[in-house]
């Protein structure tokens, strides 16, 4: 009897200790899941767009023509972020709808707008001339700046930012017999250019920070622009 | 008589589809909404008009030819994206399905108007013919906003 009675002590002992380190161990991974909760909350909310400064190779120095026929380089713009999206002045669909959200982001920026230098390069350079640049970019805010150049150097800063381009004429997409029509076809329209619709944004020093992909609204460029503003400084504001 | 189509069109859209089907079969019932386009930048260069079709008939509608007098040519074309390169063609005839709609928005399907007869200035209004097969064809009034608007709104 006594044994077996020992021996169910011991059994209920064990029970409970079981109990007890299950019960500590359910504890540990509740709290666990509660502590790790923000976190996972914080995963939902934006991330962080910027990379390191340096980290990814795009950009690099450009020598180009402004929209007021002046020659610049990335170092003319008072150490400002720069925000530098490629098209041309034909382009009715994209580079229009890019260049009203860029403007609507700077007037989200307010004054911190001035911290940042919006650029328009064309990759039209036989058309889009500085006249022809000025009126367009003038459209959409005062503060962007058209540049155009030799097809050389707009070859180079294409290059330099990865950003792909290539002449599409109207013969291709109408056919030959319809490019050979009577129909009216209007002078400057015989060619289009496909491109690519990023919109990069360079720190003051010149390095990658972000790209916004065609159709990012303007909240959020504004939003990173924001960020990276109080990561790295506003520089219009040390110049004063 | 084609006004009254369009605004019986439109009073079909309350009812809902299943109705229109009954009540057009000779001719696609068709109605555009929020139809608008985008500022030119002087006459060289093209101007975008977009709008929804909306396709209240029994039949396919297909629109296959657009006409303004402000531009000497018009036509539909698409924004393609592949990757992250923006390619544009002509789109072709576009095929709305009865009871369906097809949105032309900047980065899709927009109408291009090219060689403009005169500049499109925010405020104004000028007029779009959109012809369908089956010799159907209606008059848009077209509300022009700024040169980078998203929506007929800004």
């Amino acid at each position: 009897m006594r044994p077996d009675a020992d021996r169910t002590r011991r059994l209920a002992r064990r029970a409970l200790l079981i109990l007890a380190v299950g019960g500590v161990i359910l504890a540990a991974a509740l709290v666990s899941v509660y502590l790790a909760l923000p976190d996972r909350l914080q995963a939902t909310a934006p991330a962080s767009r910027l990379a390191e400064p340096g980290s990814v190779p795009i950009g690099g120095p450009f020598a180009l023509v402004d929209h007021r026929g002046r020659t610049v380089t990335e170092k003319s713009f008072g150490g400002r972020y720069l925000l530098v999206f490629f098209g041309f002045t034909n382009c009715p669909d994209v580079c229009p709808t890019t260049l009203g959200d860029i403007a609507r982001a700077l007037d989200l920026l307010g004054s911190e707008a001035n911290a940042v230098q919006p650029l328009f390069v064309s990759l039209d350079p036989e058309r889009d001339r500085p006249k022809r640049l000025a009126e367009y970019v003038k459209a959409f805010h005062p503060r962007i700046v058209g540049l155009t150049g030799t097809p050389r150097q707009i070859t180079a800063v294409a290059k330099a930012y990865r950003v792909f381009y290539e002449k599409v004429s109207a013969k291709s997409y109408y056919g030959r017999k319809s490019a050979a029509s009577k129909e009216p076809k209007p002078v400057g329209d015989d060619y289009l250019i496909s491109h690519q619709g990023n919109t990069y944004l360079m720190s003051p020093k010149g390095e990658y920070l972000a790209h916004f992909s065609y159709g990012t609204k303007a909240p959020e460029i504004a939003r990173v622009i924001r960020e990276a503003i109080a990561k790295y400084g506003n520089p219009a504001r040390r110049e004063e | 008589m084609k006004r009254s189509r369009i605004a019986l069109a439109f009073g079909l859209t309350l009812f809902g589809v299943p109705w229109a089907g009954a009540v057009a079969q000779d001719k696609p019932a068709i109605a555009i909404e929020r139809p608008w386009a985008r500022a030119s930048i002087g006459t060289a260069r093209p101007s975008a008009a977009y709008m929804t079709i909306v396709n209240l008939g029994a039949k396919p509608a297909r629109l296959t030819r657009v006409e303004s007098p402000v531009a000497r040519r018009a036509e539909v074309h698409r924004t393609v994206k592949r990757g992250d390169i923006m390619s544009m063609a002509p789109a072709g005839p576009v095929e709305v399905p009865p009871g369906e709609r097809v949105t032309l928005a900047p980065g899709g399907l927009h109408i291009m108007l090219m060689g403009l007869k005169r500049p499109l200035r925010k405020g104004g209004v000028f007029r779009l013919t959109l012809r369908f097969a089956g010799n159907r064809a209606i008059d848009v009034r077209v509300p022009i906003m700024g040169p980078g608007a998203r929506g007929p709104s800004e």
